[in-house]
C-alpha cells in the first residue's frame, strides 16, 4: 500500500524514512503537543513551504529549468484569495472565485513563459524570468487600488475557519477545537495531498521525459519528444502548485502583501532549500523546508543572544545581529552548492556514486560547437 | 609598406539597431509635445543610459568571453555607491563650495576609490565563487546570486542597514537652461563621464592588441588559446575590469538617485540583464545601444505613462527578442 | 632517416565524455616533411589533432614534441612551443577583419608594423585575395579565401609544426588546386606539416609520409609514394581505388 501511495518512489534509506515519518507526525501533532501561536505559525509556514519548494524542485531538480518567476505564481495565489475575500466579502464563494481566477492567471502566464523558452537559450530564460518577476512585484506595489499596494490586504476568512468559531466546548488533547485548528488541519491535509500528487507526477512517464530533458534535451528531442511541450507543461504544473501554496499562505495569514509572497528573499529561500534538501527529490523539499523554517524561526533567537553577548566588539555584534540572518544564509547557500550538491537526502542515501555527470565540469566539445 | 598602397573597400555595418534608437528618440518628440520637455527627458535618458552602459559592459564581456554568468554583478554597483558616500562625506570641504573643479575632483577621488575596492572584491569574487563553477551554468547562477546576497549583507554590516543620502556637490546641483529646456547639470556631467569611459573602452577594444584578444576570445575562445594566448588570465583581467567599471557606475548611479541603499545592486541587476539581453551577450556596441534604449524609454514612459514605466523594459526586451532572438548585435562565429 | 621525429605520439588514448575515441594512437611526424593522416569519417583524425593541441586532453599515452612532453600541457603553452593549428572549421574570427585576424596570429607583435614585412609580403604573394579584403570582416570571405586566411595565420610567424585539418573540405576543385599550389610552395620552405585529408588527390600531391587511422588506431604507416602505387593496399585501407599518380 505504501508503495502505491508514494508512487513507487520510496525513500530508499532507513534514516530518510524515519526522518520523514518523524516530520509527518510532528506536523500532525503540533497543535496538540506544542501549545502557543508561535509553534503553530512555524508549522503552518513549514507546510506552505513544503508545497512551494516541491513545486520548484519539479522545475529545477527534475526538468533542469532555472526560473526566478516562481514566487510570482506564489503571489498570484495569495493575492487571488486575498483580493477576492477583501472585495467580495469573506466566504467560501470568494475563496473559490479568487483561487479559480488565480489558477487561470497562473496557467496563462506560465504557458506564455514556457513558450518563450522556445526562442531563447536557458541563460536568457533565467534572466528574463528575473525581470518579469521583478516587474510583477513592482506592479503589485503600485496598483494599490486593486492590491492594497505596499501595505497589502487584510481580509476575513470564511466563518468555518475563523478562530472565533468553536466546534467543541472542551479542548481535545490540549488544543482548542476551533476554526484555527480546522485551518491547520486543512493546510496539513492539502500539503499531504499535493505532495503525493507531485510524487505521482514525477514518477509517471511524463516525469521520466522531464528527467530525460534535464539530462540532455537534444537527445530527448531526437527521441521524438517535443521538448517545448513538455517544458511548458512543467512550467504550468509547477506554477499551479505554487499558486495553491500561495492560497494556503493567504488563508493562514489572513493577509497578503508584496513582501509576504513576492519578495526576492522568498525566491532565495526556496533556492536554498532546494539545494540543501537535495535537487531532484521531493523528499529533499520536505526535509529542507523543515530544517530551513525551523532554523529561520529559532536560530534568530540564538543570533540575538550571541549579538548581545558580543556587545563590546561592534563588528562582531553587527555580523551576529539577527537582522543579518541573510548573510549566513548566503554563506550556507554557497557552501552547499559547492560541497553539498546532493543535499541532505543525497547524503542520507549515500554512500553512492553520483547519479549523473551533471555536477562535473564538462570537457570542451570536440569539433565544431 | 605594401599594405598601405592597396585600394581597400570598406565594409558595411548593420544600421538597424541604431535606426531603432533614433526612431525611439524622434518618435517620442511628438508624443511628449514640447521640444523643451523632450530635451530634458532625452538628456536624462542618455545620462541614465550611459551609466547603465558603464555598469553592464563588464557583464557582457565576461559572459561573451568565458560563458560565465555573474548574477551578482549588481553588488559592485552597490559597493561603488556606498564608497562614494564615505569618500564624499570625508571630502565635504571639496564638495560644499560651488567650485566645479574641486567638486569634480572630489567625485574623481570617489570614483578611483570605488574602482579600486570593486576591483579587489571582484578578484576575490572570481577566485572564490566563479572559478570553481566554470562550465556549469546552474552552479554559476546559484553561486553568484549567493555572492550578491553575502555582499549586500556585508555592506549593511559596514555601513548600516539604513539608506544613506548621497547629495550632489554644490556646483553640480540645479539645471542649465538651454532656451526653453531645463537640463540638470549632473546629468550632463554623467553623459560626459560616460562618453569618456566609452571612448576609452572603444579605444582599448579596437586599437589595442588586448582589445583584439578580448573581441576574438568572445567569438572563439579555443582558437585564441590555439594561437598561444592564455585566455584564463585574460578572463580574470576582464572580470576585474568589469567589476571596477561597475563600481564606477555605482558612484554615478548613487549620485543620480541621491539616496543609496544596499538593494540598489539587486534593482540595477535586473536592469542590466535586460540591457545585455537586448544588446546581445558579448557585444559592447549592443550593450551601448541597449542601455540607451532602456534609459530613453524609462524616461519617456515615466513622463507619458508612469503606470506603464515598470513594463516598458519588459516590453522592449520582448520586442527585441521577437525581432532578433539573440539580441541586437548577436555575437557568434560565422 | 634516423633523425628523431619532430612529433611523436605513443599509445595515446582520448575520451570525449563517455566515448572512447582514440584507442592507443602511435604516430611519428618527421621534421621538414609533410605527413598525411588518412581515414574515414569518425576514425579519429580530428580528435588526434585536437589531442596534440591539448584542446581535448589525452587520457593516456605520451606526446612529445622536439623531446618535450605535450600531453599534460595547456593549449596556449603547446602553441608557444611552435605548433600552429588550422582546425576543420578554420577558426576564423568572422567579426574581425582579415588584418586583425593576421595581427592576432602574430604573438610577438602589438601592432601590424611589428610583423615581419617579408613574411607578410610572402603571404600576399601566396594569397593575393587577402590583400583585397584586408579590412573586410573575415566572415564575408568565400570558403576558399577563408581557408587561405586560416593557413596564412599559421605563417605570420615562424612555426615548427603546422597541424592542418581537412583544408579542402567543401571547396570547389579549382580552389582546391589553388590550395595545393599554395601548400606546395609552403612545402618548399621545409615546413613540417601534419595534414589530415580525405581528398586523396591532395594527399598524394603533397604527402611524403602517410598514416592511416581507423577506429582510433593507426593501422598503416609508410611512404605516400608506396601507397599511391599500390591500388590493392589503397582499397584495403580506404575502401576504394583512388587512381594513379597525380
Amino acid at each position: 500500500m505504501w508503495r502505491r501511495l508514494l508512487s513507487h518512489d520510496l525513500p530508499r534509506s532507513r534514516a530518510l524514512a524515519a526522518l520523514l515519518l518523524l516530520i509527518v507526525l510532528a506536523l500532525a501533532l503540533t497543535p496538540f503537543v506544542l501549545p502557543g501561536a508561535r509553534a503553530l505559525n512555524v508549522a503552518a509556514k513549514v507546510l506552505v513551504f513544503i508545497v512551494l519548494v516541491a513545486s520548484y524542485d519539479l522545475l529545477l531538480g527534475y526538468t533542469g529549468i532555472v526560473s526566478f518567476a516562481h514566487t510570482m505564481f506564489f503571489g498570484i495565489g495569495a493575492y487571488g484569495v486575498a483580493i477576492a475575500s477583501a472585495r467580495l466579502g469573506p466566504g467560501w464563494a470568494a475563496v473559490g472565485a479568487g483561487l479559480g481566477a488565480a489558477l487561470l492567471a497562473s496557467l496563462a502566464l506560465a504557458a506564455l513563459i514556457g513558450l518563450a523558452s522556445l526562442r531563447v537559450r536557458a541563460i536568457f530564460f533565467a534572466m528574463i524570468t528575473l525581470a518579469v518577476a521583478s516587474a510583477f512585484q513592482a506592479l503589485a506595489s503600485q496598483w494599490s487600488a486593486f492590491t492594497g499596494g505596499e501595505d497589502g490586504l487584510s481580509f476575513a476568512l470564511p466563518a468555518a475557519l475563523q478562530p472565533a468559531t468553536l466546534y467543541l466546548d472542551e479542548p481535545l488533547l490540549g488544543a482548542r477545537v476551533d476554526g484555527r485548528l480546522l485551518s491547520y488541519a486543512g493546510l496539513f491535509g492539502a500539503t499531504l495531498v499535493l505532495v503525493l500528487a507531485m510524487l505521482r507526477i514525477v514518477n509517471s512517464p511524463f516525469g521520466s521525459v522531464l528527467k530525460a530533458i534535464r539530462e540532455n534535451d537534444f537527445r530527448a528531442e531526437a527521441l521524438g519528444y517535443r521538448t517545448v511541450v513538455y517544458r511548458t507543461a512543467a512550467n504550468v504544473i509547477a506554477a499551479l502548485f505554487a499558486t495553491l501554496a500561495g492560497a494556503m499562505l493567504a488563508l493562514w495569514l489572513r493577509y497578503n502583501g508584496p513582501d509576504t509572497s513576492l519578495s526576492f528573499e522568498i525566491m532565495l529561500d526556496v533556492l536554498l532549500i532546494v539545494v540543501i534538501g537535495g535537487m531532484g527529490s521531493l523528499y529533499g523539499a520536505v526535509v529542507g523546508s523543515v530544517l530551513f523554517v525551523l532554523a529561520q524561526s529559532y536560530l534568530q533567537d540564538l543570533m540575538r543572544a550571541a549579538a548581545g553577548a558580543a556587545e563590546g566588539l561592534p563588528l562582531l555584534a553587527a555580523l551576529l545581529s539577527p537582522d543579518r540572518w541573510l548573510l549566513w544564509l548566503g554563506v550556507l547557500f554557497v557552501l552547499s552548492v559547492y560541497h553539498f550538491p546532493e543535499g541532505v537526502v543525497g547524503r542520507l542515501r549515500a554512500p553512492r556514486r553520483p547519479r549523473h555527470d551533471a555536477d562535473r565540469a564538462p570537457r570542451p566539445p570536440g569539433g565544431s560547437r | 609598406m605594401t599594405v598601405a598602397a592597396v585600394p581597400m573597400t570598406v565594409p558595411r555595418r548593420d544600421p538597424w539597431p541604431l535606426a531603432l534608437l533614433a526612431a525611439l528618440a524622434l518618435g517620442a518628440l511628438p508624443l511628449v509635445g514640447s521640444v523643451s520637455s523632450w530635451v530634458t527627458l532625452s538628456v536624462a535618458g542618455l545620462a541614465m543610459g550611459m551609466i547603465v552602459f558603464i555598469v553592464a559592459s563588464g557583464l557582457t564581456l565576461v559572459f561573451g568571453l568565458m560563458d560565465v554568468l555573474n548574477f551578482g554583478h549588481g553588488v559592485f554597483i552597490a559597493l561603488g555607491a556606498f564608497v562614494a558616500t564615505s569618500v564624499l562625506a570625508g571630502l565635504s570641504d571639496w564638495t560644499s563650495p560651488a567650485d566645479l573643479a574641486r567638486n569634480v575632483a572630489a567625485i574623481f577621488v570617489a570614483m578611483l576609490a570605488a574602482m579600486a575596492l570593486a576591483a579587489a572584491i571582484g578578484a576575490a569574487f572570481e577566485r572564490l565563487l566563479v572559478r570553481p563553477a566554470y562550465g556549469q551554468h546552474l552552479k554559476q547562477i546559484l553561486v553568484t546570486m549567493g555572492g550578491m546576497v553575502i555582499g549586500e549583507e556585508l555592506i549593511k554590516v559596514v555601513w548600516g542597514p539604513a539608506p544613506l543620502p548621497l547629495p550632489l556637490p554644490e556646483a553640480l546641483r540645479g539645471a542649465l537652461v538651454l532656451g526653453d529646456a531645463a537640463v540638470e547639470k549632473y546629468r550632463v556631467f554623467a553623459v560626459a563621464v560616460g562618453l569618456l569611459v566609452l571612448a576609452a573602452m572603444l579605444y582599448t577594444l579596437n586599437r589595442t592588441k588586448l582589445g583584439l584578444l578580448i573581441r576574438a576570445g568572445v567569438q572563439d575562445r579555443e582558437m585564441v588559446e590555439s594561437l598561444g594566448y592564455r585566455v584564463r588570465t585574460l578572463f580574470v583581467g576582464v572580470f576585474v575590469a568589469g567589476s571596477a567599471l561597475a563600481g564606477l557606475g555605482g558612484v554615478l548611479w548613487g549620485l543620480y538617485q541621491q539616496t543609496v541603499t544596499a538593494q540598489i545592486g539587486a534593482q540595477v541587476n535586473v536592469l542590466i540583464f535586460i540591457v545585455v539581453i537586448v544588446g546581445g551577450l558579448g557585444s559592447t556596441l549592443g550593450c551601448l545601444v541597449g542601455a540607451l534604449l532602456v534609459g530613453l524609454l524609462a524616461n519617456y514612459t515615466g513622463f507619458l505613462a508612469p503606470q506603464l514605466a515598470v513594463f516598458s523594459n519588459i516590453a522592449l526586451m520582448i520586442g527585441v527578442l521577437l525581432w532578433r532572438p539573440l539580441g541586437l548585435y548577436p555575437v557568434g562565429r560565422r | 632517416m634516423s633523425a628523431a621525429p619532430l612529433l611523436r605520439l605513443a599509445g595515446v588514448h582520448t575520451h570525449l565524455g563517455a566515448f572512447h575515441i582514440l584507442h592507443g594512437v602511435d604516430l611519428e611526424v618527421p621534421e621538414g616533411e609533410v605527413t598525411v593522416l588518412l581515414g574515414r569519417n569518425g576514425a579519429g583524425k580530428t580528435t588526434t589533432l585536437r589531442t596534440i593541441m591539448g584542446l581535448t586532453p589525452a587520457s593516456a599515452g605520451t606526446i612529445s614534441f622536439d623531446g618535450q612532453p605535450l600531453q599534460a600541457r595547456a593549449t596556449p603553452d603547446i602553441a608557444r612551443l611552435g605548433l600552429a593549428y588550422v582546425p576543420e572549421n578554420m577558426g576564423i574570427f568572422g567579426d574581425l577583419s582579415v588584418r586583425e585576424n593576421l595581427l592576432l596570429a602574430a604573438r610577438g607583435a602589438r601592432r601590424l608594423e611589428q610583423i615581419d614585412a617579408k613574411r607578410l609580403d610572402a603571404i600576399f604573394v601566396l594569397f593575393p585575395a587577402l590583400k583585397t579584403f584586408w579590412l573586410h570582416p573575415a566572415g564575408t570571405l568565400s570558403g576558399g579565401q577563408k581557408q587561405m586566411l586560416a593557413i596564412a595565420r599559421a605563417l605570420v610567424e615562424p612555426r615548427r609544426l603546422l597541424l592542418v585539418d581537412e583544408p579542402s573540405k567543401g571547396l570547389a576543385p579549382a580552389i582546391v588546386a589553388n590550395l595545393i599550389g599554395a601548400l606546395r610552395d609552403l612545402k618548399a620552405t621545409r615546413t613540417t606539416l601534419l595534414l589530415v585529408e580525405q581528398n586523396f588527390a591532395m594527399a598524394r600531391a603533397l604527402g611524403d609520409g602517410v598514416a592511416v587511422i581507423d577506429d582510433g588506431r593507426v593501422v598503416h604507416r609508410g611512404r605516400m609514394a608506396a601507397l599511391a602505387d599500390d591500388a590493392a593496399l589503397q582499397h584495403r585501407l580506404l575502401g576504394l581505388s583512388l587512381g594513379g599518380r597525380a
